[in-house]
């Protein structure tokens, strides 16, 4: 095996939930390793890290992306918003609130990544159609709900959402 | 897992590009959206010492249409940029890329991926590089010497193997002609997942009748290929209809010979070609 490329730091700024973070890091951390080990914001969960299970799922400028598929470095730059930008002031937002009611969730692991993947899909298509929801979340796993509930979910959500503009 | 260490540096532009990677040489890679390779770092298949981003480049994001009827695609934009476009952004005749994009990975794998990378990337079983191969596109290259254009039947080589070179950047995909009745399909174990097998169709029809037409197909050979049997019976012609898109998709089963793969043996596969033809056939007419 050749030596490795020398593990040189680099400083990076970051745009976390609207706040601007510099970061020390090795170019090789994830944005999802950044998120939770830099700035311990630890509601991002990591899976499968190879973008399959969805778990680490954040929005970078607005759109869902896998935050384990992507260096931190390449995401300066760019708004990121995690899963603790929902809530505010401790009051759940109703997204967050629609999951609870159709329980949406039961371990809660992979739960971070569907909120921002529904927050994502929903600000782009909010008048989807519960086909195109089902389809949107055949992205991220969940090994306990059967997904028919975050569907439901997301579902009620988008329907709430419209009923108020 | 987490990737090997590597040296991260951030292109300023298209030419500042392809000087990094002369000057860094053949264990530098170029990363655009990173949504194959940073998967193969994490799992270290892959092992660059040095990543060349030119996720910056938003100049490289766009869709050109032209008097000549081409369609230009800038290599950075992605894959949800193309199934989101208007008619009007992607010109008359090129329904059959946005219609294809709901085949590619998921959406957060499309928010990020681009068209360019995942041609560079020359996976056999990529939606992109079977489009390129039916559709005929050019691949605009920019190396040290300038650009030269490469079409698509020299430039996937094998599994993952493309005529780039290490030091040019890939910045243009040219899609030449409209291909108004053209449709891809494919089969998957899971929603998403790598193809099994995928097809792409596009018909020369013109009031009712087939006068010829194109067959691409991916995951039965290293490189994405045309099936010249079923062009034959497409070239025949005749009316667009069951019996000709039976014998189409029967020609193209018959000739593609499918290696036993890990997905499905010969036969498995032989029978998917089969189906898959006969439907993008018939969905091809539909548009």
């Amino acid at each position: 095996m050749t030596d490795t490329a020398p593990r040189e730091r680099q400083l990076i700024t970051l745009d976390v939930n609207g706040e601007r973070h510099e970061l020390l890091i090795e170019p090789r951390r994830t944005l999802v390793d950044a998120l939770r080990h830099d700035l311990l914001l630890t509601g991002t969960h990591v899976g499968c890290e190879h973008g399959i299970c969805g778990a680490c799922t954040v929005l970078v400028d607005g759109a869902p992306a896998r935050a384990c598929l992507m260096f931190a470095a390449q995401a300066e730059g760019a708004r990121i918003r995690t899963v603790e930008s929902l809530a505010e002031d401790g009051e759940l937002s109703d997204l967050q609130r629609a999951f609870t009611e159709h329980h949406g969730l039961q371990c809660g692991f992979c739960t971070p990544g569907f909120l921002m993947l529904a927050e994502g899909f929903l600000a782009e298509r909010p008048a989807a159609t519960k086909e195109e929801i089902r389809e949107v979340v055949a992205s991220n796993l969940c090994r306990c709900t059967g997904y028919q509930t975050i569907v439901e979910a997301i579902d009620d959500c988008a329907a709430r959402r419209r009923k108020e503009t | 897992m987490k990737p090997a260490p590597f040296v991260y540096h951030r292109a300023r532009d298209a030419v500042g590009a392809t000087r990094l990677l002369a000057e860094l040489g053949d264990e530098s890679k170029v990363i655009a959206g990173g949504q194959s390779l940073v998967a193969m770092m994490n799992f270290r298949l892959a092992r660059p010492r040095h990543l060349v981003d030119v996720g910056g480049l938003r100049e490289l994001d766009y869709l050109r249409t032209g008097p000549d009827g081409a369609l230009r695609v800038g290599a950075l934009t992605t894959h949800h940029t193309v199934e989101t476009a208007s008619d009007e952004r992607l010109g008359s005749g090129f329904a059959v890329l946005r219609a294809a994009m709901e085949w590619v990975g998921h959406l957060p794998i499309r928010t990020r991926g681009t068209v360019g990378g995942s041609i560079a990337h020359a996976d056999a079983t990529a939606e992109w590089c079977l489009l390129a191969v039916a559709l005929d596109a050019e691949m605009v290259a920019l190396g040290p010497g300038g650009e030269r254009r490469i079409p698509a039947a020299d430039f996937f080589q094998g599994y993952y193997t493309s005529a780039l070179d290490p030091d040019e950047l890939l910045v243009e995909v040219v899609f030449p002609r409209p291909a108004r009745y053209a449709a891809l399909t494919e089969f998957a174990e899971r929603r998403g997942d790598f193809a099994t097998v995928s097809t792409v169709v596009a018909l020369d029809l013109r009031d009712g009748a087939v006068h010829g037409g194109r067959v691409a197909l991916g995951g039965v050979a290293p490189l994405p290929v045309r099936s010249p049997e079923a062009e034959a019976v497409l070239a025949r012609g005749g009316p667009a209809g069951p019996e000709l898109f039976t014998a189409c998709a029967g020609a193209a089963a018959a000739a593609a010979g499918p290696p036993d793969g890990v997905s499905g043996d010969g036969d498995y596969r032989a029978a998917l070609i089969r189906e898959l033809v006969r439907r993008a056939c018939e969905e091809a007419v539909s548009r």
